[in-house]
C-alpha cells in the first residue's frame, strides 16, 4: 500500500467512512502492523492539534472584535487610582513649577546679594582679615629678629632633616651638630629605606660636629667604609662633590673648593660651590680620589652659590674625643681608599650605602 | 451598554452553558464584565492597557478550553476564577520582563491555578510551533489544509475551488501539502 493510499485509508477510517467491512478488514491490520497503528495515533493528534489551532484562531478573532467595542480608556481611567488634584497639578506641571520655583530662588537670592542683606557679615570678615594681617606682621617681625639672631649660626635645617655618613663599619656616623640639637629622639634611614635608631655620643657645638651610634639591633655591619679621611687640608680649587638627602631621595652635587675660609674668615670652614639644600646638612664632602674632607655644613642665604663645609680635621679630632665610656671599642678609621681610581658614577654607587638620612624628631 | 441583560454581570452558569452552546453573546457579555477587574489588575502592577488586553484574553481562552473539555467545576466563583489565571499569568510575565520586585498589589482574593496556566503555556507552544509551520508552508497549500482539516470542508468543494480537474489531483496535492506540513512542525524545536 502505498504512503499516500495510507493516509486516505486513515483519515476515512477516523471519519468514520469506511463500511463495516472495510473498517473489520483495517482495524484487522492497525492490530497486526504496529507500524500502521502509530501512523493512525500521529494522524489522529496532528489533525487534532491542526484543527484545536484553528479554533484558537477563531477564537482570539472573536475577542479582539469584542475587544473593539469596549472602550478601553474609559475603564483604564475607572480602574486607576485617582490621585488628588495636587498630585495631578504636580504630574502634569511638574517641569514648568520647577522652572518657576528655581526662577522665584534665584530672585529672592538676587535681591538679598543687591540690596546688601548677605553682605552684613564682612565686617566680620574684614575684623579676621586685619587680626590675620596683623597675626602675619607680627611673625615675620619675630622671625626677622631671629634671622639676625642666628646670622652667625648656622641654618637649622628647616625640616629637621639632614645627611649623615658612616664613619666606622660597626654604625658610628657623623653629621652636623646643628642637624640633630634639641632632639628628642634621632633616627638615621639608608638608601634601601630601612630606619634605625640612633644614639648621640658625641656632640661638638663649636665646629658643629655630632655623632651617632646606630643602636638598632636590626642594624648589620655595613662592611669595610669605602672612603678615607683626609687629616690635611685640600688646595683650592680642588674638584669636589657631595652626595646627601635635601629631598626622601638622595641627590647628587658637585662644584670646586673655592676658598679655604669660611664666612668672615672662619678657619673651620672650607667655601665651596657645590648646589646644597638645608638637607645636606651634615653629608661628606669628597674630594675627587674619594677622600672625606669635609662636613657640608650651611648655606650662606645672602649670597647665592656660596656654601660651607667643616674642615675634615675637626672631625677626626671630634671622633678622637669621643668619650670612652660611650664606645664599646675604639673607633678604627678605614685608612685604605677603594675609590681612588674609579669613575665618579662608579664612586657614588660605592659611597651610596654609607649616607643615610638623618630624621630629627 | 444599551440593554441591561448586557450591562449586568452574568451569572457564572449562564457562562458556562452560553460556552457550551457556542453562544456569541455569552462570551460577549463575559468578556465586558471581567475585564475593568483585569485593567485595575495589571494597571496597578506596571501593566499597560495592551498587556491587560493579552492576559485577559489568554484567560479566557484558559476557561474556555476548560469549560469545553468539561472539567469546569463550578466550586469557585467565575470571577475568582479568571482574577486568579490573569495574575498567575503576570507574574510570569513580570518576572519574563525581569520586573517583577517580589510584590503583586492585589485586588481579589484568588486560587492556585498552576497546573491551568501550565497546560495552557504548552499548548500555546504547539500553537506557535503550527502558526509558523503554516505560514512556512505558503499557498496554495497553506488553503487548501486549512479549508480541509480546520473549516472541514469536502475534497469537491476545495476541487472546484482551486480549478483541479479531478478530485485525484486534488487528493494528491493535498496529500503532499499535509505531508510539508508535517515535516515542517517537526523539524521546529
Amino acid at each position: 500500500m502505498r504512503d499516500e493510499q495510507l493516509i486516505e485509508a486513515i483519515e476515512r477510517y477516523l471519519n468514520g467512512e469506511m463500511t463495516a467491512e472495510e473498517r473489520n478488514a483495517f482495524e484487522q491490520l492497525r492490530r497486526e502492523n504496529a507500524e500502521i497503528d502509530s501512523r493512525v495515533v500521529e494522524h489522529q493528534q496532528f489533525t487534532a492539534l491542526l484543527r484545536q489551532y484553528g479554533e484558537r484562531v477563531a477564537l482570539e478573532k472573536r475577542l479582539n472584535a469584542i475587544h473593539q467595542e469596549i472602550d478601553v480608556h474609559a475603564i483604564a481611567d475607572e480602574v486607576t487610582a485617582h490621585p488628588s488634584w495636587i498630585v495631578q497639578l504636580w504630574r502634569h506641571h511638574h517641569s514648568k513649577i520647577s522652572v518657576a520655583a528655581s526662577i522665584a530662588i534665584i530672585a529672592v537670592l538676587a535681591t538679598l546679594f543687591f540690596s546688601g542683606y548677605l553682605n552684613n557679615n564682612n565686617s566680620y570678615t574684614e575684623l579676621g582679615r586685619k587680626v590675620d594681617i596683623l597675626n602675619n606682621s607680627n611673625k615675620k617681625i619675630i622671625k626677622s629678629i631671629n634671622d639676625i639672631k642666628s646670622a652667625q649660626r648656622p641654618l637649622p635645617s628647616d625640616k629637621y632633616r639632614g645627611t649623615g655618613f658612616a664613619i666606622t663599619s660597626n654604625g658610628l656616623i657623623a653629621t652636623s651638630y646643628h642637624v640633630i640639637s634639641g632632639a628628642d629622639s634621632v633616627y638615621v634611614q639608608d638608601v634601601a629605606g630601612r630606619s634605625y635608631k640612633v644614639k648621640v655620643i658625641y656632640n661638638d657645638p663649636q665646629s658643629d660636629v655630632s655623632i651617632l651610634k646606630v643602636v638598632d639591633s636590626s642594624f648589620k655591619n655595613l662592611g669595610q667604609v669605602p672612603y678615607t679621611f683626609k687629616r690635611s687640608e685640600s688646595d683650592l680649587a680642588e674638584n669636589v662633590f657631595t652626595f646627601g638627602f635635601p629631598q626622601d631621595s638622595p641627590v647628587y652635587g658637585d662644584g670646586r673648593l673655592t676658598s679655604a675660609n669660611g664666612l668672615n674668615g672662619d678657619t673651620l670652614d672650607y667655601e665651596i660651590s657645590v648646589p646644597i639644600n638645608p638637607g645636606n646638612s651634615g653629608g661628606p664632602l669628597l674630594d675627587s680620589k674619594g677622600n672625606v674632607i669635609g662636613i657640608v655644613k650651611a648655606k650662606e642665604t645672602r649670597l647665592e652659590g656660596v656654601h660651607f663645609a667643616l674642615k675634615s680635621g675637626y672631625l677626626l679630632n671630634a671622633i678622637k674625643n669621643i668619650p670612652e665610656d660611650s664606645l664599646t671599642k675604639i673607633p678604627v678609621l678605614n685608612t685604605e681608599n677603594t675609590l681612588a681610581n674609579l669613575t665618579r658614577q662608579q664612586q657614588v654607587k660605592k659611597i651610596k650605602p654609607y649616607v643615610f638620612m638623618v630624621k630629627v624628631y | 451598554m444599551n440593554t441591561e441583560s448586557k450591562s449586568s454581570i452574568p451569572t457564572d452558569s449562564e457562562i458556562v452553558f452560553g460556552i457550551l452552546n457556542n453562544s456569541e453573546n455569552a462570551i460577549r457579555r463575559l468578556y465586558v464584565a471581567y475585564f475593568p477587574m483585569v485593567m485595575q489588575l495589571i494597571l496597578n502592577n506596571n501593566g499597560t492597557p495592551d498587556d491587560a488586553k493579552d492576559i485577559y484574553q489568554e484567560a479566557i481562552i484558559v476557561l474556555y478550553n476548560k469549560v469545553k473539555k468539561g472539567d469546569f467545576e463550578l466550586n469557585s466563583k467565575l470571577k475568582t476564577f479568571i482574577y486568579s489565571v490573569c495574575r498567575r499569568l503576570w507574574l510570569k510575565r513580570l518576572s519574563q520582563m525581569n520586573r517583577y520586585g517580589g510584590d503583586i498589589h492585589d485586588f481579589h482574593e484568588h486560587l492556585p491555578v498552576e497546573s491551568e496556566v501550565e497546560e495552557q503555556g504548552e499548548r500555546d507552544i504547539q500553537f506557535t510551533k503550527m502558526q509558523s509551520a503554516l505560514q512556512l508552508l505558503g499557498e496554495p497549500c497553506k488553503t487548501i489544509i486549512e479549508d480541509f482539516y480546520i473549516h472541514n470542508r469536502s475534497m469537491q468543494e476545495i476541487c472546484e475551488s482551486f480549478g483541479y480537474t479531478n478530485a485525484d489531483n486534488a487528493k494528491t496535492q493535498k496529500y503532499k501539502c499535509l505531508q510539508r506540513l508535517k515535516k515542517l512542525f517537526f523539524q521546529q524545536k
